[in-house]
């Protein structure tokens, strides 16, 4: 039995501990957020916090979790499903394409901007340069983080249209 | 045409071709009507919606007033989308698009994915893949197209997301269309019920309204009425002044899941009736070098360890089957295997471009398939002042999706017989169900394919042969399983944007003017038009192909033939200009053709947005590129900083002329990806072989462009006003890796001719 949390749910399992996290949380806790997508801590796609600090899952041994705590993407809005800032930030700026890389994406500035909440252009590139994604919304995911951190002002719905008649 | 001109002549031109759209849309319904047309461009007259009602209007009170718009008791009109979604934001667009002509609340309108069955093919978007001569053509012949297409369409399983297609042509002709019929048919129930004149009836926010007599009432009183209606043979669309949806930035309605991991991609498929823990995975493997088959395999070590449950010879590949995904994929590493022998002579990169360059040298000035010609190229080139020769080489690709490739499948007996339910990322979902029933033997209407959300796919989920190998697993094992490739797998064993080597002959006259063109490469696939410099006025051109045998299996790359294409031409056009003593940008507006006004437009657009005759710092460089793609014409500047050594990018500015854009923000997202596809291709894409085999195997050593990399990207949208409108979603990659060469040229007087770019300066 291995005991953790869960976007603070204690739970206990009894799982192979050489197990990544990644499989455990997709397959054995049907949440199918944290997405696989190379398998050897390569692009980020995996990423979820253990201890608040964010970890490749797909290259992370359950046992590495044992007394610890899990948040994946499930987890980053409010108890109430409010969404975090980041998350609101992501709609407003209109980050994703496919989608698919945003849970590892908003996990890994969801961490950038709890440890530093005035990032510069520099720290956003050290923090989010191990995150691959392949439809390239890097332009805007720089953006909402900056309007996330309070940086920049939000793109309103209005804005949008405006500029390009 | 101005920039950005959105006034009148872009309107009128607009209205002028959106009327005859519709009617030409339903004179080929009526002209079918009693046939097994259900959208015949939109819809059919008489609204027969026959068993499609059962899928997709399954809610109490829910009407089904034409195949693509349902209209719940609770008011909520959902457009029925027969597109996938794969981030190009097509479900979002094509919405806005029938909402927009049915007057419906924008708040009140959901997307549901069109399931995957015949009545959604997409005809027009089949029509513009087959003969895109066709889409504009006069009336008199359109009811015969219309009705050829449908058929083509049927026959092809033309249920297709690609080609930068969705809006311009299911948008266009189909979405507009049925929101607009379908607006009339509520009218006409309304004008029956209240005993007032149809043409006293007006719609807003889902409701019609009689000012007369101050009567009102939501849509969704008069869904069931409606559906009664006779349907208009051509319902007017909206002036581009009267668009309330279309033009306007809406915010795609799939993001919110997209951002608390909501969003369900084929890798998350759960099988109803199915417990997670008795779902099985499997992990395969197919032989390392195309076109081989596995012909033994030593898999006693694999068999004793945990969670496996079945290991699978299937000839073509091996597969384990395990309690789960990591559990398969650790025992099939333990497993070898011998392969039979390729009947391919290439086994290295070097083999592959000698092919390449044996064909192009036996074809000679002359040999070869003739592409495009135009005057007398040879002796254009003899008398030339100024001769250029150049050689540019593009390497094989991987499409590389986030979403590695996967495939969840059930085959099993029922009472009703054998049965088979697939749940997969596929832009054809149609064919997806093909290809199953060919595998397994069994009917089309036995299966059932869903297809939710797409990780990413740039062309690689065209194709069916992991469907196949799923549904062959599922059929051995007789319980559902999910195959999930690993990365490696999908890197090694995928399908390839090919490899190509062109050769060119450029003649410059007296006064640097390009008047000789001669061309060869050996990679034609589509589109036909990519190859040829058409948009450019040469006296003598010579394009030609000349046939090369390709190691890796070819499938449709991001922009297809113009991800090679405009490289090489766009490099060589650039070499021309250096060679004449012209500013490039100059060179390239004085030697544009006929009908090129929107080639000038964005060329001027990005030279004032990069602010292109300043000077700029030592070992810092700007170029330039213009690719017209998939109706969309795009110039991109690309400013490099080569100061230290190898090319690190500034600033990306992109001016594109898509005629009339539907939704500005989601086009730009589109034009920025685009480039950033295209940057990545041209720093680190490659694909190498080794004794037939890949090289690359994961993101280690088959790069991305990452943030750190990234450079500023501004986008400028044209609205010109033309005709029919452009696609989005590769329109932004052709021009990228051209303009950086030649920014890299300008910067440092080093000329690229081959792809990709990083490892040249190592």
């Amino acid at each position: 039995m291995i005991e953790f949390t869960i976007n603070g749910q204690a739970t206990s399992l009894d799982a192979d501990p050489n197990m990544p996290i990644l499989w455990v949380v997709r397959e054995k806790l049907g949440m199918t957020g944290t997405k696989f997508g190379c398998g050897i801590a390569a692009c980020g796609a995996c990423t979820v916090h253990l201890d608040g600090e964010p970890v490749r899952s797909c290259s992370t041994p359950l046992s590495a979790a044992e007394g610890r705590a899990i948040t994946t993407i499930e987890g980053v809005s409010g108890e109430d499903g409010e969404l975090s800032a980041v998350q609101q930030a992501w709609i407003s700026e209109q980050v994703p394409q496919c989608g698919y890389c945003q849970s590892g994406q908003i996990m890994s500035a969801t961490a950038l901007l709890r440890d530093n909440p005035a990032p510069s252009d520099d720290d956003i590139d050290a923090a989010m340069s191990g995150n691959i994604c392949r439809c390239g919304t890097y332009k805007r995911i720089r953006q909402a983080i900056k309007v996330a951190a309070g940086l920049e002002t939000a793109q309103s719905e209005d804005e949008a249209q405006e500029s390009a008649a | 045409m101005s920039e950005q001109d959105t006034g009148t002549a872009a309107a009128k031109k607009e209205r002028s071709t959106a009327a005859k759209w519709s009617r030409r849309g339903f004179i080929g319904a009526g002209v079918l009507a009693g046939g097994a047309l259900l959208i015949g461009v939109g819809v059919r007259p008489g609204n027969p919606v026959g068993k499609l009602k059962a899928t997709v209007a399954g809610g109490a009170g829910e009407e089904l007033v034409n195949s693509w718009v349902k209209i719940g008791a609770d008011n909520i009109v959902t457009a029925i989308i027969p597109h996938c979604e794969m981030g190009q934001g097509a479900h979002s667009v094509l919405a806005q698009m029938l909402a927009d002509e049915l007057d419906a609340d924008w708040a009140k309108v959901e997307v549901m994915q069109a399931p995957a069955d015949g009545s959604y093919i997409v005809s027009d978007t089949a029509r513009m893949f087959v003969a895109p001569f066709t889409m504009n053509a006069a009336d008199w012949i359109e009811p015969t197209w219309d009705g050829l297409f449908t058929q083509i369409g049927r026959l092809a399983d033309a249920m297709i997301t690609g080609g930068s297609s969705s809006i311009r042509t299911t948008g266009q002709y189909q979405m507009r269309i049925a929101g607009a019929a379908a607006r009339k048919m509520l009218i006409g129930a309304a004008a029956d019920e209240w005993g007032v004149p149809a043409s006293e009836i007006t719609t807003r926010d889902s409701t019609l309204i009689h000012s007369g007599s101050g009567k009102s009432a939501p849509y969704s009183d008069f869904a069931a009425a409606a559906a009664e209606q006779p349907m208009d043979s051509s319902p007017a669309l909206k002036d581009p002044k009267d668009y309330r949806l279309m033009g306007k930035s809406k915010r795609r309605t799939d993001i919110p899941a997209k951002v608390m991991g909501k969003a369900d991609f084929g890798i998350d498929a759960n099988i109803p009736g199915v417990e997670l823990a008795d779902l099985s995975y499997a992990a395969v493997r197919r032989p390392p070098v195309p076109g081989t088959e596995v012909t033994s395999m030593d898999a006693e070590a694999a068999k004793g360890m945990p969670g496996v449950q079945q290991i699978l010879n299937m000839g073509s590949f091996i597969a384990v089957v395990a309690d789960g995904y990591w559990n398969a994929q650790q025992a099939l590493n333990t497993i070898t295997a011998e392969y039979s022998a390729s009947e391919s002579p290439i086994k290295t990169t070097a083999d592959q471009f000698a092919a390449f360059r044996d064909a192009i040298d036996s074809a000679g000035d002359d040999g070869g398939e003739q592409a495009a010609s135009k005057g007398d190229a040879a002796s254009a080139f003899a008398d030339a002042a100024t001769k250029l020769e150049a050689e540019y080489s593009a390497p094989f690709l991987a499409h590389a999706p986030m979403e590695p490739v996967n495939c969840t499948a059930w085959v099993r007996d029922t009472d009703d017989g054998a049965k088979c339910d697939i749940w997969t990322s596929t832009q054809v979902p149609l064919m997806a169900r093909s290809a199953a029933a060919g595998a397994l033997g069994m009917d089309d209407e036995d299966i059932t394919v869903h297809h939710p959300f797409l990780g990413g796919a740039f062309g690689r989920r065209l194709e069916n042969d992991y469907v196949t190998m799923a549904v062959r697993v599922a059929k051995a094992t007789g319980y559902p399983i999910k195959m999930i490739w690993s990365r490696e797998e999908d890197t090694q064993k995928a399908l390839y944007r090919p490899a190509d080597v062109s050769r060119f002959k450029g003649g410059l006259d007296a006064g640097g003017k390009l008047i000789a063109y001669n061309n060869i490469f050996t990679q034609r696939h589509d589109p036909a038009e990519a190859s040829v410099p058409g948009i450019y006025d040469i006296a003598n051109t010579s394009v030609r192909v000349a046939e090369a045998p390709l190691h890796l299996p070819f499938s449709a790359w991001r922009s297809v033939d113009h991800s090679q294409q405009g490289f090489f031409i766009e490099s060589f056009i650039d070499e021309a200009a250096i060679a004449a003593g012209a500013d490039p940008l100059e060179y390239r507006l004085n030697m544009l053709g006929a009908n090129t006004a929107r080639h000038k437009g964005v060329l001027e657009k990005v030279a004032e947005m990069s602010n292109w005759s300043a000077p700029r710092g030592e070992g810092i460089g700007l170029g330039v590129a213009i690719v017209e793609s998939f109706g969309t014409v795009g110039a991109e500047v690309i400013e490099v900083d080569m100061t230290s050594g190898g090319p690190k990018m500034l600033n990306v500015w992109a001016a594109m002329d898509a005629g009339y854009v539907m939704n500005p923000d989601g086009f730009r997202n589109q034009i920025e990806g685009g480039i950033v596809f295209g940057l990545t291709a041209a720093m680190y894409g490659e694909i190498e072989l080794e004794d037939g085999a890949v090289k690359q195997s994961n993101f280690h050593d088959y790069q991305m462009l990452r943030m750190d990399e990234t450079p500023a990207i501004e986008v400028a949208i044209i609205n010109s006003g033309t005709v029919p409108i452009g696609g989005a979603g590769e329109p932004g990659t052709p021009p990228a890796a051209p303009a950086l060469a030649n920014a890299i040229f300008a910067a440092s007087g080093k000329r690229l001719r081959e792809m990709p770019f990083a490892k040249q300066f190592a």
